[in-house]
This record gives C-alpha cells, structure tokens and sequence, in this order.
C-alpha cells in the first residue's frame, strides 16, 4: 500500500511597503501591475497565465525553466475589499502533482504613509513517498537551521 | 528572517524546535540519524542518568523527531524525519517563494512611485 502523508500549517509573512494601500492594492488587482512581481526565478518563462479579479474569478499561472517543470498557481477569489483585504484559495501543482490546497489572506493596512502587509496561508501540503529522500536532507538542513538560529539568539543577548 | 519565521508554522514544528534547542537532545538525534538504538547505547556518550535520558527522549518524542518502540524489554528509538521534512521541504520553499515576490513587489512600488504619487495627490 502506498503511503501518503499531509502536513496542515499556517505561515504568516509581514512587510511595511512605502505606498498607499490603494497602490498596493491595485499592485494584487490589475494583471499588468501584478506579473511585475508575481513571477518565478529570473529566467523561467511563463507558459499560461489568465487573470479575473473578482469573487468568483480565478487566476492561472504556469512558470518554470524552459522545458523543465511547471509550477502551476491555480486561484479562485472568495473575498476582495479594496485596498483593505483580498481572501483567495489556490493550488499548487508541479507538473501534474498536486504539491498544496491554501486558503490565502492578504491584509492591508494604513500605518502613517505606508502599508502594512499581512499574508497569511494556511494550507494542506501534501507529500509523497517519491519525497522520500529529501527527508534526510531535510533534517539536516533543520539541524544546520537550528544552530543558525540559535547562534543569532545568542548574539542578540 | 526567515529562520525565526520557522518557529511560526505550526505548534508541531515549536514542540520540534523546543526539542531541538538542547545539545544533548540534538547529541541524541544525531546519534539516531546514524540508525536505531536501544535508550543505554543512546545514553552512553553522556554523563547521565538514564532517567535524564529518557526525560530528553520524551521531548523529542513530543517533537515528533524520535519514535519509540518497546521490543521486549528493551526500549529502540530511531528518527522520525517525516515532521521535518514537511515543514522543511514544501513550507520553506512556499514561504521563501512569496518573501521573494514580496522582494520584487516593493521594487515594483518603488519603482513606479514617481507616477503614482501624482495619483496619489488626489484630494
């Protein structure tokens, strides 16, 4: 039998933006603002891209190496207030594995000229067995991780 | 910073830091990294008792980072990287994906302010 394995977390990602809400807002909103930023490493090219914001609408992108693996964003907007709040769900394939399901959340906020970003994800990610040998990696990684960090909690005391 | 961001995913993933953030707990995990071993063989590098020791194995039981078995009357513990590696793996990568878009939306609004700011101005 194949094993598989789901992780549920949620990650929290904030930044003060030198511009207004309403600028930022418009940088998540307009298609044309938004593929200025909304891109994969510098040298992926984009393959499929489709954008309707608005609740109801969805937004596709497709990005990767030439030739190599496609990183497919697939999005559906459940709520958007302007330049306040944008709630979105999407998922994340890797060619044709389907890596997470997330629930979204941007929030902006006015804070003396600038903008507070808040992005919240809270997702399924799912992993199977062919991950397996990133998993040794990856408790090393975690090791070398944890002595980073607290080598820096030290140096902060 | 992204490491400190780590400690934010999940309560599973800040037991498994708290687990971590001991030497003779991690002394211990390496160990395990090596393959299995009964709770004295995993006590014998360090100057403890082996009720320290097990104290430690729960923690990193709690973590989720080692898993025990009794067999018998002998107790093995062997790693159990599968919290790990998906936290590490895929949330990583998603985080560090989108602190990166973060990076080139702040460039796009800096670079774009002179244009906007006139916009902006709009009473």
């Amino acid at each position: 039998m194949t094993e598989r394995s789901v992780t549920h977390a949620t990650f929290c990602i904030e930044r003060t933006l030198s511009a207004s809400p309403a600028r930022v807002f418009k940088a998540f909103a307009e298609q044309k603002a938004k593929d200025a930023w909304f891109t994969g490493a510098p040298h992926w090219v984009r393959t499929e891209r489709s954008m309707d914001f608005r609740v109801g609408g969805r937004e596709t992108s497709s990005v990767g190496e030439p030739g190599g693996v496609q990183h497919r964003f697939d999005a559906t907007y459940y709520d958007i207030v302007p330049s306040e709040r944008i709630v979105f769900t999407y998922a994340m394939h890797l060619d044709e594995t389907l890596m997470s399901v997330s629930i979204t959340t941007i929030e902006l906020a006015a804070v003396g000229g600038k903008t507070r970003l808040k992005f919240t994800e809270q997702g399924a990610f799912l992993l199977d067995p062919a991950d397996a040998p990133q998993r040794e990696q990856g408790t090393h990684f975690l090791m070398d991780a944890v002595e980073a960090f607290l080598a820096s909690e030290a140096a902060e005391a | 910073m992204i490491l400190k961001h780590m400690l934010q995913y999940s309560p599973d993933l800040d037991l498994a830091f708290q687990a971590l953030a001991d030497p003779a707990r991690r002394g211990m995990l390496e160990r395990l990294t090596l393959g299995p071993a009964s709770v004295s063989e995993l006590a014998r590098p360090f100057d403890m008792t082996l009720s320290a020791i097990v104290q430690h194995l729960k923690v990193l039981e709690a973590g989720g980072l080692v898993r025990t078995e009794k067999v018998g009357r002998v107790r093995t513990c062997q790693i159990e990287p599968a919290a790990l590696s998906a936290a590490e793996g895929w949330i990583n990568q998603r985080r560090t994906t989108w602190e990166q878009r973060f990076d080139r939306l702040e460039q796009y609004l800096n670079e774009t302010a002179d244009a906007a700011e006139d916009k902006d101005k709009q009473p």
